[in-house]
């Protein structure tokens, strides 16, 4: 019996420990050192903090680095349940989805500095003098600027369970929470992993923000990359913004190279497919621990942990009990429930319109709604621009997959580059040069976001079929007629993705990209994002809800109206294969 | 049941049936008997869409019976009964498990601890020819070898009964093959851990060469047509004279109720409108009538013979038959395909000249064809929303049977340029673009 062989080389045998053991055993053991020293931190007084302010010295900047990874790292892990729970809820219950879903979609809407407004005083209120507090503000911040995509994702999934695998699950009589961890939660995998990713890319630049709270009379700067960037913008020094650049630099690497390639080469099994595929991902974290030996052993009792856990005979509710045809979902409970949904939204509506009219009035409404649509009016034009620079450079690199090899990881870590660290440049370049704030720190929104549209399109390109191409060549098709006949329609689904998501992130990053200073040289441009940013300095709660509404209001709409079309009728007509 | 001790299952009078696009139910499963005691390979023969994979999930489990009564040794079938293990189609297979996780998934969920599940688990993979395989995970496996694990996965909780719904047919004809004597082999032997299997195929030599009682379902609503004991010893010789009599008789059975039949309801007037089309493609079609009309058959084929020869299921065969039946271009009896006057034409037309006599027949014949030409030259405009026949398939018939109605109407209707469709805004029109 060949797996009694298997076993044999993972447990029984003691074999003495390789090279590579060393390695990965001072990798294993600094990891938790580092995390034990990085919570500790979280812990102090609050006081403490003032007495030892930030420092720009360059050998400060690792501490300030390990405690934004924790803070990253503590985020994905909230998410992560958040999604489990919020996704898993809306997939199995229909009342609930009812209400889940559409929440999750005006979440997703508001922008996440947003949420940072609100919840900064309650977090510093639940552990009060503490740091703990104001870090929970912070890792809430980070979490809202990942979970929900996540959340997405999963229950697409969820709801795509294939139906003979919930057959199986059924007729095996495999209870809720082995199904739970069994079906849903592999089936999950690759597209919350693919989401994981591009929510980290998201929280890297709202960390910068997220860490340097500064709402109405609350101050606090808790020690990080981001707060160092705030204190080098603020005292004008470049060189430490260049030293910033370089940690963030390692430290999105080595979350890359640590973190989530391992994890992409494991989850490459819970791809749904059942044919092999051509190029299994790599990591070389992966075969490091794959070349350990005594390393192996040890690991041993977690997986150990992890098979008890889904072996747990937990009876959740029978979500899949067979369907009869008489047990049709009652309408009296329905109606009840929608009323009561209904009752409690007028309730929140009356509410809030009280709270507002107190101290706005209609006109206020008309200047948030004239700045949405000027910021409105700058995502369009910006992406516009976006796509006409990289659509054509996305296709090109994408047609040459060595290049696009190299390109792409760039691109990714472009993406998570906060928008503050252009400040200097943007501002001393505009009072230099006596140019329009208006029009020359727009380009700052999509300093980020643009890289979705280049690596998406990238990953069109390069899946683009070749015997199209060859059809393409074959037939002579050059110039305009081979863009608009061939190339675009067949990248078009993966461009709308892009441009959907970078639309998204410069809508939130319009906060902090239409207010940029650099010392005491303050700029303002005319739009929501200066508007609510300006509103939470001055602790303005009513101005910042209504401005938060105003651009929930205008995002939401914004995709019903332009991207949902277009993604359906890429899908629909334009999906190759 | 006193006077029946060994029955496994019972089924009494059972209705299934499903919410129609209207809301109304229709109905699948009409009124079925059957009995499944120990030591029986039963077969259950029929046509897509008659019901038989539903009452195989009725004895799963995994649906309840609208009405009537469903027992697995005596006891109402709640949730899939104890000792009732199924073979899927599909395989089923989780691939993130390997194929030993896969196996011992069934005995997990039972709590059986893990040196049992492992004994057991290695025990079956060994049992059903898939040893070497453990560590393998389902996407490194042919399509073949994914079906034994599948078998092995519900061997190895020891089921009283075996159910497979059409475990062979998304297998090339070899792999499937290799895998019935397999499978038969060990039956016989008695080294399956099981008592009795139920099998659900539209592959009417598969039923007569593994099972000992064939129920033939036919259609709409499905009902148990024929039961017929297959008396022939293992292992059983395809050429055999009795074997091919045997199938020769069930082919003709199934071909003797389908005439094209236009469902009347109650209170509608039948307008023949609700009759569910089967889209075949007008060059299979084309193809099919050229072959008739040629040598050896000159008109006139065994069914059986045309499906061995074209590599075709029973199913397929009998939709295409049934398609030129309905269009008048060729009879179905007895077994046998017949060509009519107009089919002979039809063989030896020209392209043009085929449209023409295929729209002729489309208009006089299908009645959906009759009635969207009617509604597209009254109105002005000469278009006409797909919704609005969908609609009215959808009282008849099921959505997924609307959709497929809908399908070939358009492609019939393109082929004979009788209409035009624009699939964007799902419209009917009359314009043929050039």
């Amino acid at each position: 019996m060949r797996l009694k062989v298997i076993r044999t080389a993972t447990i029984e045998a003691e074999p003495r420990p390789n090279i590579w053991d060393i390695v990965a055993l001072i990798l294993v053991i600094g990891a938790m050192v580092l995390i034990v020293y990085g919570v500790k931190q979280t812990t102090a007084p609050l006081s403490e903090l003032e007495r030892t302010p930030l420092s720009l010295d360059p050998a400060t900047l690792p501490l300030y680095a390990l405690r934004t990874t924790i803070r990253m790292l503590a985020a994905i892990v909230c998410s992560t349940i958040f999604t489990f729970i919020y996704a898993a809820v809306s997939a199995k219950s229909r009342r609930a989805e009812m209400v889940l879903i559409p929440l999750l979609d005006i979440l997703q809407s508001v922008p996440i500095l947003g949420f940072l407004t609100f919840t900064v005083i309650f977090f510093l209120n639940l552990f009060p003098g503490q740091v703990l507090g104001a870090e929970l503000a912070s890792v809430f911040a980070i979490f809202t600027s990942q979970a929900w995509n996540m959340t997405f994702s999963m229950y697409q999934s969820l709801r795509n369970v294939p139906k003979d695998l919930e057959e199986v699950i059924q007729s095996f009589h495999l209870s809720g929470w082995q199904r739970f961890w069994r079906l849903d939660v592999p089936f999950a995998m690759p597209g919350l992993i693919w989401n994981a990713m591009m929510s980290m890319s998201g929280g890297w630049f709202f960390v910068v923000a997220s860490e340097a709270i500064n709402v109405g009379n609350t101050t606090v700067t808790l020690p990080g990359i981001g707060s160092y960037v705030a204190l080098a913008i603020q005292q004008r020094d470049l060189s430490a913004i260049f030293y910033a650049i370089l940690a963030m630099f390692l430290v999105i690497t080595a979350y890359d190279q640590l973190l989530f390639r391992p994890i992409i080469a494991w989850a490459d099994k819970f791809r749904f497919e059942q044919t092999a595929s051509g190029e299994p991902p790599t990591s070389l974290m992966v075969d490091l621990f794959r070349r350990t030996r005594a390393l192996r052993a040890v690991t041993w009792p977690f997986s150990a942990i992890n098979r008890a856990i889904w072996n747990l005979r937990i009876s959740l509710p029978q979500l899949g009990a067979p369907a009869k045809s008489k047990g049709r979902p009652s309408r009296l409970i329905d109606g009840l429930w929608v009323a009561a949904i209904l009752a409690g939204t007028a309730y929140a509506a009356w509410l809030t319109y009280r709270y507002l009219s107190a101290s706005l009035g209609l006109n206020d409404v008309f200047i948030a709604i004239r700045n949405g649509l000027i910021t409105l009016l700058r995502v369009i034009v910006l992406i516009s621009l976006a796509t006409l620079i990289w659509v054509p450079i996305g296709v090109w690199i994408g047609l040459r997959p060595k290049i696009a090899e190299r390109i792409q990881p760039l691109a990714q870590f472009l993406a998570a580059f906060p928008a503050n660290l252009a400040f200097p440049v943007f501002v001393v370049g505009i009072v230099s040069f006596r140019l329009n704030p208006d029009v020359w720190l727009s380009p700052l929104m999509i300093l980020g976001t643009q890289w979705y549209i280049l690596f998406n399109v990238i990953a069109g390109a390069s899946a683009f079929p070749s015997d199209l191409r060859e059809a393409a060549n074959s037939l002579h098709l050059g110039g305009w007629r081979w863009w608009f006949k061939v190339i675009l329609p067949g990248i078009f689904p993966y461009y709308v993705t892009g441009a959907i998501t970078a639309s998204g992130g410069s809508w939130n990053a319009s906060i902090v990209a239409e207010v940029a200073s650099w010392g005491d040289t303050h700029l303002n441009a005319t739009g929501l994002g200066a508007y609510i940013a300006s509103a939470t300095e001055a602790g303005d709660f009513p101005r910042v809800i209504l401005g938060i509404a105003t651009m929930c209001i205008l995002v939401t709409l914004f995709n019903r109206l332009a991207w949902r079309p277009l993604y359906a009728f890429g899908e629909r007509r334009l999906r190759l294969g | 049941m006193l006077d029946q001790p060994s029955a496994l299952i019972d089924i009494r009078g059972v209705c299934r049936s499903f919410p129609k696009g209207s809301g109304e139910q229709l109905l699948v499963l009409e009124r079925v008997d059957l009995t499944i005691r120990s030591g029986e390979i039963v077969g259950l023969l029929g046509r897509s869409g008659s019901g038989k994979s539903t009452l195989l999930r009725i004895i799963a489990g995994l649906l309840a019976p609208s009405t009537g009564r469903a027992t697995c040794r005596g006891e109402i079938i709640a949730g899939p009964p104890n000792g009732v293990a199924m073979v899927f189609q599909s395989f089923a297979l989780f691939p993130w498990l390997t194929v030993l996780q896969n196996v011992e998934l069934g005995l997990e969920a039972l709590g059986v601890d893990a040196t049992e599940r492992r004994k057991r688990a290695l025990a079956a993979i060994d049992l059903i020819g898939l040893d070497g395989f453990e560590s393998a995970f389902p996407r490194e496996l042919s399509g073949g070898m994914c079906q034994r694990v599948g078998f092995a996965r519900a061997l190895v909780v020891h089921p009283d009964l075996l159910l497979m719904d059409e475990p062979f047919s998304a297998l090339d004809v070899l792999t499937a093959e290799t895998l019935r004597t397999d499978l038969i082999d060990l039956w016989i032997e008695g080294r399956l851990p099981i008592k009795s299997v139920l099998m659900v195929t539209h592959n009417i030599e598969e039923a007569v060469l593994m099972c000992d009682r064939i129920l033939v379902f036919s259609s709409n609503p499905g009902r148990v047509a024929a039961e017929i004991k297959v008396e022939l010893p293992h292992p059983r010789n395809r050429l055999d004279p009795h074997f091919r009599l045997l199938v020769d008789s069930i082919y003709a059975r199934m071909t003797q109720r389908s005439e094209p039949k236009a469902p009347a309801i109650e209170g509608i007037p039948s307008t023949g409108v609700g009759m569910t089309l089967h889209h075949v493609s007008s060059n299979v079609l084309s193809g099919l009538i050229e072959t008739l009309a040629n040598a050896p058959y000159n008109g006139h084929a065994d069914l059986p013979d045309l499906a061995s020869q074209l590599q075709l299921e029973a199913d397929e065969i009998l939709h295409l038959g049934e398609s030129l039946q309905l269009l008048r271009l060729a009879q179905l009896s007895e077994g046998d395909l017949v060509l009519t006057e107009a089919g002979k034409r039809f063989a030896h037309l020209e392209t043009d000249a085929r449209k023409r006599l295929f729209a002729e027949h489309l208009v006089t014949y299908v009645p959906l064809m009759g009635l969207i030409r009617r509604v597209l030259d009254e109105r002005p405009t000469h278009t006409a929303p797909a919704a609005r026949f969908r609609n009215e398939l959808e009282d008849y018939m099921s959505e997924d049977y609307a959709a497929e109605t809908l399908k070939t109407i358009v492609s019939w209707g393109r082929y004979s340029e009788l209409l035009a469709y624009d699939e964007q805004s799902e419209t009917f029109s009359l314009e043929n673009p050039g």
